[in-house]
């Protein structure tokens, strides 16, 4: 049996498992409602320009209200530029020095470009910054990442609100193999439970998700399931599953079976 | 002056940072950002405004 410990995301601990996003819900009420549900223990925000400027503050409350740990995010950013300087505004504005590193390369799948995203990282964490950076499934990405100073990494499962799941379970396998010591986090493209519980039974930390609870036909049932889905991966995790085998063996005892060559 | 505020082109008087936000009528929480550079909010008075600026005001929303 492996050891159990708690998520540890720069020396911060948590019990939960799942960190949930606050966008797409049918209403803020469902929202406040999912993120009590999932047990999560952080949520995900963001920064934009409001149609009134003061409409930030209703939201803002809402989530101050959950109590949760706040993880804001640059999602969007096209740039270097860009990513650095809304980090900045959010360490401002939500007063925390985390930050998810969303830096995307390519419109179509929303792909985090990694030459920037490295380079964003880097600025980051010489400023400060406890970086989260939202990347591919590469496993040497996922090196560098770790060689400049990041304690965690969140590979995608899957393109961002695709709900496909882990596409590519051996890269996460390798790079969770590879990166022992790194709190690693599955972000986007998870769509039922199961894969939540894939992720945590392969021995990734945690999970992030939005679109799956978010864009169920019951988000709050959804949230509900994942929460189970990622207690069940991790106990299976920590529990280590039985070796898999290419040929049948019989659980029940062939000791003392009746009718044995009687033919 | 004509500055782009939110992307929006604007006419202003605020000679500074700190007086276009009060301008704007701007509320708490918010973060600014002149031409592309985050400012932070104890030094928005000192941030002179030309014209042509490019100002962003944003403040907290939903995020995955």
């Amino acid at each position: 049996m492996r050891e159990e410990k708690p998520l540890n995301i720069y020396g911060q601990t948590f019990e939960s498992r799942l960190l949930i996003g606050s966008a797409l819900y049918p209403s803020p009420q469902v929202m406040t409602d999912a993120i009590s549900a999932s047990q999560s223990q952080i949520v995900t925000v963001s920064l934009r320009r409001q149609n009134s400027v003061s409409a930030g503050e209703d939201f803002w409350q809402l989530i101050k209200d959950t109590g949760l740990t706040v993880l804001p995010n640059t999602a969007g950013c096209h740039s270097v530029k860009e990513a650095v300087t809304l980090a900045k505004m959010c360490r401002e504005v939500f007063a925390t020095d985390w930050i998810k590193l969303e830096l995307i390369g390519d419109e179509y799948n929303l792909q985090p470009d990694p030459v920037a995203l490295l380079e964003a990282t880097e600025l980051l964490l010489q400023d400060g910054f406890k970086v989260l950076p939202y990347c591919t499934d590469d496993l040497v990405l996922c090196q560098r990442l770790a060689a400049l100073g990041c304690e965690v990494l969140m590979p995608w499962g899957a393109p961002i609100g695709t709900g496909k799941g882990l596409l590519n379970p051996y890269n996460l396998a390798m790079i969770r193999q590879r990166l022992p010591d790194i709190t690693l986090i599955v972000d986007a493209g998870l769509g039922v439970p199961s894969h939540a519980c894939q992720a945590l039974e392969m021995g990734y930390d945690a999970v992030l998700l939005n679109s799956a609870i978010a864009g169920a036909g019951c988000p709050v049932k959804m949230a509900t399931a994942f929460n189970y889905a990622v207690q069940a991966g991790r106990a299976a995790y920590i529990a280590q599953a039985m070796p898999e085998k290419d040929v049948a063996a019989p659980s029940t005892p062939t000791m003392g079976m009746p009718f044995w060559h009687q033919n | 002056m004509k500055i782009t505020f939110n992307g929006q082109l604007t006419e202003t008087s605020s000679q500074n940072l700190q007086a276009l936000v009060i301008e704007m009528g701007a509320k708490e929480p918010f973060a600014v950002a002149l031409n592309g550079h985050f400012v932070p909010r104890n030094q928005c008075s000192s941030a002179q405004l030309d014209d042509g600026d490019s100002v962003e005001l944003l403040s907290p929303i939903q995020g995955g």
